[in-house]
């Protein structure tokens, strides 16, 4: 995937959006860190281009939230990194966003820091790149593109605003 | 989970003190506990990190806020706490703190976070004990937490800690808040002005990177930090200060002493303040103090320093089968 079709993908979900939610009074977006937040910040100026509404955007971090956190005995902890939803939550509509739904288990972390911010009306899911292999039951709302890998292999999404360049990669594994 | 992520740690799996920190280790907890300051502003403050863990607060000395602050932030990353209290004076040293942590430790707990009167009672029970160990203060030696948080609320108000100049004014003889807080400094960059009467000064204070100086005016001037300690009247077992009024007259911060400080300084103090001998109340509770922000971030930095060493708890029960 390069960059155009990255930019057109996200358009196509932009509309779908709208399509879906009739206006967005009460949306917002929330990116989850670290390639989910520029995904999310990029959804709003299409949507702001498309509409010319303000979704107002927030960045989650699910360090703290995560199933795995405790379970190595030994070794270094993942870095924590800030959380940022500068609005209420309660009875909004989020749009959570992130860029590889892969087993799941992230988007269930977020799911429960989510709701340590209050009760939102729904949340629905986007991602850039579904690759399969859920390990719990969770599925997205809006889709960039379905890509069935392996799991030997991995998926590397690049950024302009974090890696300089945007691409999805599929790499073969060892 | 993403496969490639940053992950960070602590050399040491306990923190008995800021000595032996990198300045790299210091802005990591730092970081961290940015990130941990936005919790305490959520409807829900509490995440669930640290479920299933046991942290122990063993207070051989009195303390609220600092005990507070800790019992805080472990409630907060959900860790199962427990709060030990012993005030007391007269117990022995070694034997007693080894035979009350062996006690304990039949108990499992993941960390133990310690204050104690006598200066290396952290290091001995780091050495004898399975739990990692987290000085919350022992005797005029090393009180690492609040180091790390004057360094976060400066930070918060700087935006670094670099070639700032920071002027520590009070009880240098028997403050390990200046021994902790001169460690961190150092090793990130700032320049340490410490004043204090002639008598309440460390014998070859000038070789601990400090420079020291018995006017307040000289340390004031300029300064982006001021930073009171307070007159420890419990440890004092000599005559040091002729008197209170004295004191205050000589080296207590006055709204007028302040003019000497940089425009935009900070007022800081470890608390609990002695209003009246260390500090004027109108400076206290004036426009540069910083005082209750310290004790807000308190909490921030040290659900950071739990987070960073729960990773390495379980390392002293490995050794062992």
């Amino acid at each position: 995937m390069d960059g155009d079709r990255m930019s057109r993908a996200l358009t196509r979900i932009a509309h779908e959006i709208l399509e879906r939610n009739r206006g967005l009074d009460e949306i917002a977006l929330v990116g989850i860190r670290t390639r989910g937040v520029p995904l999310a910040r990029r959804l709003a100026r299409t949507l702001h281009d498309i509409n010319g509404d303000d979704v107002p955007t927030g960045a989650l971090d699910i360090t703290l939230y995560r199933d795995d956190l405790m379970r190595h005995a030994v070794g270094p902890q993942p870095v924590v990194r800030r959380t940022e939803i500068p609005f209420s939550i309660d009875d909004r509509k989020i749009l959570l966003v992130d860029d590889v739904l892969y087993t799941g288990r992230t988007i269930r972390a977020a799911l429960d820091a989510l709701i340590d911010f209050g009760r939102p009306r729904a949340i629905q899911l986007i991602v850039l790149v579904d690759r399969g292999h859920r390990e719990l039951p969770i599925k997205a709302d809006y889709v960039g593109k379905n890509l069935p890998t392996s799991l030997k292999q991995s998926i590397q999404v690049r950024l302009q605003e974090i890696d300089g360049a945007d691409e999805v990669i599929l790499e073969e594994g060892a | 989970m993403s496969t490639t992520e940053a992950t960070a740690t602590l050399t040491s799996r306990h923190l008995l003190g800021i000595a032996g920190l990198e300045a790299g280790e210091i802005t990591l907890i730092l970081d961290t506990a940015v990130a941990m300051k936005e919790i305490g502003r959520r409807a829900i403050k509490k995440v669930p990190t640290l479920r299933g863990r046991t942290v122990v607060n063993l207070f051989f000395e009195p303390s609220t806020r600092t005990r507070t602050s800790f019992e805080i932030a472990e409630k907060r990353l959900s860790a199962d706490t427990l709060s030990i209290a012993t005030a007391t004076s007269s117990v022995t040293k070694g034997e007693s703190l080894i035979d009350t942590v062996r006690n304990l430790e039949a108990m499992a707990p993941d960390m133990i976070v310690m204050r104690h009167a006598s200066s290396g009672a952290a290091h001995l029970l780091a050495r004898t004990c399975r739990s990692a160990i987290i000085n919350a203060g022992d005797g005029m030696h090393e009180h690492p937490t609040q180091a790390l948080l004057d360094a976060f609320t400066i930070r918060e108000h700087k935006g670094r800690l670099a070639g700032l100049k920071v002027a520590i004014v009070g009880d240098l003889l028997h403050s390990r808040v200046l021994r902790s807080n001169v460690l961190l400094l150092n090793t990130m960059g700032a320049e340490v002005w410490a004043c204090g009467p002639a008598t309440l000064m460390p014998a070859g204070f000038d070789r601990f990177g400090v420079r020291a100086t018995t006017s307040v005016a000289e340390a004031v001037e300029g300064a982006d930090v001021v930073m009171m300690l307070r007159i420890q009247h419990e440890r004092m077992h000599g005559h040091f200060i002729p008197s209170v009024r004295e004191y205050f007259s000589l080296f207590g911060l006055t709204r007028d002493r302040m003019r000497r400080a940089a425009p935009d300084a900070i007022v800081m103090h470890p608390g609990p303040m002695n209003r009246g001998v260390e500090i004027d109340s109108e400076v206290a509770d004036g426009p540069c103090s910083v005082i209750l922000e310290q004790v807000a971030n308190g909490v921030a930095v040290r659900m950071a320093v739990l987070y960073l060493l729960s990773g390495r708890a379980d390392e002293g029960v490995l050794d062992e089968h």
